[in-house]
């Protein structure tokens, strides 16, 4: 079922906002264009905020994983240099 | 290098920004800053580049903290009274963040050490109060190629511009040659405004960030003057002068050199 493959991952769930974005934010500057990272977040504020944050710096969001334990999966591709 | 979270905590707000973000905060942590004097327009300027992560920040002064400093510099505390002002600059700065490197020289500036004193830095700040220094200061950028922030401040009003070499004027361009000695009063004698300081040297911080982050427009061919009891803000366009000594064409200062200061103003 899986339509990508997990280029990088980052956990996101031991800082709060704003680094939680700023965490996420760092880990795809590191990315080339194109390539598909994982972000690990709390549900709650980040799972809110995140998302749309990175919506808003162009980049595609790819698929919200449930991981069933008060945590999510953001996968994300890398949009831009 | 990568960041901790310790660092990404410290600089989020920066790395949010889209004109920084991680790219800019790394140009700023390997950037090298000179502020030479850390007086009214030093202090406040010093504060802000250290908080904002400028690696390398040196900072040159030979005076001591005086009583009559504090009500404008406000990098130094009443318990720094009689300490070299340098140190007690470092100090605070070291304090507000770890992550940067303060070089400090205690010397007065002049045209036997300028030059060595500039070549390790990529931008250098003019807080000086007096005009030898200034136009000591410009041509030194000006022959080792060197951005510099030039300012001023006196009484409620304040002035600066930003010299980058081939890019517009330079001070010495707009202004030929100091005013005769007592045409115009110093700081000391005329007084001024402490927020002045924190005005100019914040905007001279600003115009350092902008440079290293390479992003939006610098003070190049424009001064901006700053009125506090009018409250009014001016953008004077200048010119590059072809017959600069020092840029023009056929320039005849090759070489930094030193104006005679009067004996008042030294102390």
């Amino acid at each position: 079922m899986a339509d990508f493959i997990i280029d990088e991952t980052v956990d996101i769930t031991d800082v709060v906002c704003p680094v939680t974005f700023v965490k996420a934010k760092v880990a795809l500057e590191e990315l080339d264009e194109g390539q598909i990272l994982s972000i690990k977040l709390n549900d709650g504020e980040p799972v809110q905020n995140v998302p749309r944050s990175i919506k808003e710096e162009g980049h595609q969001i790819l698929r919200l994983q449930d991981n069933s334990d008060g945590t999510y999966s953001l996968i994300v591709r890398k949009v831009g240099e | 290098m990568t960041f901790t979270n310790e660092q990404l905590e410290r600089y989020s707000r920066h790395i949010i920004l889209s004109e920084i973000g991680v790219k800019g905060q790394k140009k700023l942590l390997g950037a090298k800053v000179l502020i030479i004097g850390a007086g009214g327009l030093g202090a406040p300027a010093a504060l802000y580049l250290a908080a904002a992560g400028v690696g390398t920040v040196g900072i040159a002064d030979a005076d001591e903290v005086d009583l009559s400093n504090l009500q404008r510099q406000v990098i130094h505390t009443t318990a720094d009274v009689g300490r070299a002002k340098v140190e007690s600059a470092a100090e605070t700065m070291k304090e507000i963040n770890p992550d940067v490197t303060v070089n400090t020289y205690r010397t007065f500036v002049d045209s036997s050490n300028i030059m060595g004193l500039i070549s390790g830095y990529d931008f250098i700040l003019d807080g000086t109060d007096n005009f030898p220094a200034k136009f000591l200061i410009n041509d030194a950028c000006v022959l080792a190629g060197k951005p510099f922030s030039h300012a001023g401040i006196i009484r409620f009003k304040g002035q600066l511009m930003t010299y980058v070499p081939g890019e517009g004027p330079c001070y010495r361009c707009v202004f030929e040659e100091p005013p005769p000695p007592d045409a115009v009063p110093t700081c000391r004698q005329a007084g001024v405004i402490g927020a002045m300081g924190g005005v100019i040297g914040s905007l001279q911080a600003m115009e350092a960030i902008k440079y290293i982050i390479g992003k939006g427009e610098l003070l190049t061919g424009r001064l901006l003057t700053y009125d506090a009891l009018k409250m009014e803000f001016r953008k004077i366009t200048l010119p590059k002068r072809n017959s600069c000594a020092v840029c023009g064409i056929n320039p005849t200062i090759l070489m930094p050199f030193d104006y005679e200061q009067k004996e008042c103003d030294l102390k």
